[in-house]
């Protein structure tokens, strides 16, 4: 942070603000992402495998799989940049979303065109420092959005071209992915990645951004954090992200403007003295969900059965609040069926349910869920499932 | 002369009434002079917009208030001709492409895409002795996208890629009122922002305001309690919705010459109704009475009432029926009556949405909710 402080918009510094700006604005999920395959975080065994391929220099086709946010793209982009080197990178890496370019006139046409180009000499630099092996990387993200006739075009090209170009497929099922493909590729499976690792990840970019966490229960923070992502680290640093953007701001100045044109960009440690902490309820807002008071107030007016008191409370503090349906049944879904995750008190309304009920109210989300998929009104639709979860609890 | 609505919008963010925490953080975000993607949501009437066009006169200055309507035209692939309404400041876009149904994916391909690519030039470098004061701020422009959650799917994930690729050139915020139906790769690259409906003593504030500012004193009731209960009246018939308030305060400031504290409400023709047609199913269950029930069913849909919202209302006003009135009814059982018809209506409701006749499924909740009724009785 310290290359962002002050500056004089003149001529001769004008591009350094410019990368320092862009820098500033970048997602954090872009800034942070492993440049060596040292830096990512779990998914050891994969790693391993990659980086003995590293020294050798010897790669198959390769097909990543495993949910978003457990650093697929991180780790083929990683690689790419050790083998080639960030001058030859251009050259030689054809990355392709699959999201908005797919079909089988893209893998005709451009995928073909890159495959079928022999490679360029790499310069007498980047032969010290890196391998550079003589064939070319197309990265194709997000594979299982590809239709089938997309995918079934590749094959013949995978194998024609595999003197001068690998593949790397990267998608988050693999029974989307045709056999033909699967059968042509080493695959590497990307498990969740382990809580304390992201832990560490989440703390490391929480330092270097000077991200303001409630003082005495940091990891708490955290912690909160990792169980809304759910295992995405992606889904993490976002919302960490969102949050020091939203509650850290207040430090920043716009009028810290001098006289002569000096703009002081954003420098978090002029007024460091900021009051303003990231605290649980506040993440908890940012990823849309309900605060604990609410929950509380919710699951004791289902239980009190005063069919009017669940009417009323829904009306007024929920829909009313902003607080949307899908966010109800997660709430509901979480406490009544896998309260064994929280701690175990007398609140805890799921130890006290028996298996059937359990069943029973599952069944009532199943039903709800589906019916709101539907295109089924969200306020009718949660009274309902409130009303006949009320029912089955006694 | 305009509506108190427009003419009482408050237009900075230090005047808005209430949710202070929200404006100043906004106020934080746009003094910073960038902020990420946004998604505002919360119910109609709670100062959304209010909010984002207050934010954006924070972040550009006056100049958003230049509004200008263009008519873009597009081509779909099928080379049919659209048209469509884009509300323009030199700063911002607004736009709102669920008018244009299922080519909602086309609008924000090409418009946005166009819109995106346009990178906005910056002379401030150029010519030093200029204070680069707002270049920083100029560097993207901002689009509003009305009524997110009515965007299909396709052009969500069209929307998803854009968000990424052009995010140096370009800030989405997207107003919507429910992120239900909002993918969960566009929430989790949204910053996500909660307006609730004011509290009805925010509006009785606001109320207040305009009643100083225009000078109404005198045509309220002069006892102060009176006065009070007749705000509250008037900000309860309305369920916290702040626009709907001010419109209903005006129209009775309008209709009548002294208001005290007796004066009917200016009720919605169509609430009313709708609130003897649940009167009538609970009373008359009978074939005659399910014809009469399907004329004014009728009647209701040709005036462009949507049936989703005819069955919402119609169960809520059978549910206050019956626990208020359960002995003129001759109910026995309310609760269960009570649930059945809740459930009935998710039933019917999802339907709706499934089906393509609206008139079949607001008869079949009629006739489905006599025969609960019928059934208690015996």
């Amino acid at each position: 942070m310290s290359v962002v402080t002050s500056f004089t918009a003149s001529d001769g510094k004008a591009t350094s603000s410019d990368i320092a700006d862009r820098l500033e604005r970048m997602p954090w999920v872009e800034k942070y992402r492993p440049k060596k395959l040292d830096e990512v975080s779990s998914q050891d065994h994969a790693i391993q495998i990659l980086k003995r391929n590293l020294q050798t220099a010897n790669l198959q086709h390769m097909l990543f799989y495993g949910p978003p946010g457990t650093g697929k793209t991180s780790t083929i982009l990683a690689l790419a940049k050790q083998l080639y080197g960030p001058n030859l990178f251009k050259s030689r890496v054809l990355e392709l979303n699959a999201s908005d370019e797919r079909g089988i006139s893209i893998v005709r046409e451009k995928v073909k065109n890159f495959a079928r180009l022999s490679v360029s000499n790499p310069s007498k630099e980047d032969l010290e420092n890196y391998p550079c092996p003589p064939y070319k990387l197309i990265i194709l993200d997000e594979a299982d959005s590809m239709t089938t006739d997309a995918q079934s075009a590749l094959r013949r090209t995978m194998e024609t071209f595999s003197n001068v170009t690998r593949f790397c497929l990267i998608c988050n099922y693999i029974t989307r992915i045709i056999d033909p493909l699967a059968s042509r590729c080493s695959k590497f499976r990307f498990k969740l990645l382990e809580s304390e690792q992201s832990l560490n990840r989440l703390k490391f970019i929480a330092e270097r951004e000077n991200v303001k966490l409630e003082n005495n229960s940091e990891d708490e923070v955290l912690q909160e954090i990792l169980k809304i992502a759910n295992g995405d680290l992606r889904k993490a640093i976002t919302f960490l992200q969102s949050a020091s953007r939203l509650y850290s701001l207040n430090i920043k100045n716009v009028e810290d403007q001098d006289e002569d044109g000096d703009v002081k960009l954003n420098d978090v440690d002029i007024n460091g003295g900021s009051s303003e902490f990231i605290t649980i309820s506040e993440v908890r807002e940012i990823a849309g969900l309900l605060p604990e008071t609410k929950i509380k107030a919710l699951l004791s007016t289902i239980q009190s059965k005063n069919l009017d008191a669940i009417f009323q409370f829904l009306k007024d503090d929920i829909f009313l609040d902003g607080y949307n349906g899908a966010i109800i049944i997660e709430t509901i879904h979480d406490r009544l069926l896998l309260g064994n995750e929280y701690e175990e008190n007398e609140e805890n309304i799921s130890l006290r349910l028996s298996t059937k009920q359990k069943i029973e109210i599952s069944e009532i989300i199943f039903d709800t869920d589906l019916k709101l998929i539907n295109g089924g009104d969200e306020s009718l639709q949660v009274l309902n499932m409130v009303l006949k979860i009320s029912q089955i609890l006694k | 002369m305009s509506l108190w609505v427009d003419k009482y919008r408050p237009k900075s963010l230090d005047k808005l009434d209430y949710h202070h925490d929200i404006s100043k953080r906004l106020k934080a975000l746009a003094s910073s002079g960038d902020f990420p993607h946004l998604l505002v949501y919360g119910p109609s009437g709670a100062g959304k917009k209010t909010r984002i066009l207050s934010s954006l006169r924070e972040l550009y200055g006056p100049g958003v208030e230049k509004l200008k309507i263009d008519v873009k035209t597009f081509v779909t692939p099928t080379n049919r001709k659209l048209e469509f309404n884009v509300i323009s400041s030199p700063y911002h876009l607004e736009i709102t492409p669920s008018d244009m149904g299922n080519n909602d994916r086309i609008v924000i391909q090409d418009l946005l895409k166009e819109v995106a690519q346009t990178e906005s030039v910056d002379f401030s470098n150029i010519v030093s002795n200029m204070k680069p004061t707002i270049n920083k701020k100029n560097k993207f422009k901002v689009v509003i996208i009305n009524e997110a959650e009515l965007l299909t799917r396709d052009a969500q994930a069209a929307l998803r890629r854009t968000m990424e690729k052009y995010s140096s050139n370009i800030r989405l915020i997207l107003i919507s009122n429910s992120t239900s139906n909002i993918i969960g790769p566009i929430r989790s690259r949204t910053l996500l922002i909660r307006v609730a409906a004011p509290t009805n003593i925010e509006i009785l504030s606001v109320f207040n305001k305009i009643i100083e500012k225009e000078d109404l004193l005198k045509f309220l009731p002069k006892d102060e309690i009176e006065r009070e209960k007749l705000l509250n009246n008037i900000a309860n018939y309305n369920d916290r919705n702040l626009r709907k308030a001010i419109l209903s305060f005006e129209a009775l400031y309008m209709n009548n010459d002294i208001i005290t504290i007796s004066t009917p409400l200016i009720k919605l023709d169509w609430e009313e109704i709708l609130k003897k047609l649940a009167d009538s199913i609970l009373i008359k269950r009978s074939v005659a009475n399910i014809q009469h029930i399907r004329s004014i069913l009728y009647d209701l849909l040709s005036h462009c009432i949507p049936a989703r919202l005819i069955l919402k209302t119609l169960v809520i006003n059978l549910w206050e029926f019956c626990s208020i009135n359960d002995k003129k009814y001759k109910i026995k059982s309310k609760d269960e009556v009570k649930l059945k018809i809740v459930n009935t209506g998710s039933i019917f409701d999802e339907r709706l949405s499934l089906g393509s006749k609206d008139i079949f499924h607001l008869e079949g909740f009629t006739i489905k909710v006599m025969v609960i009724l019928e059934k208690d009785s015996l």
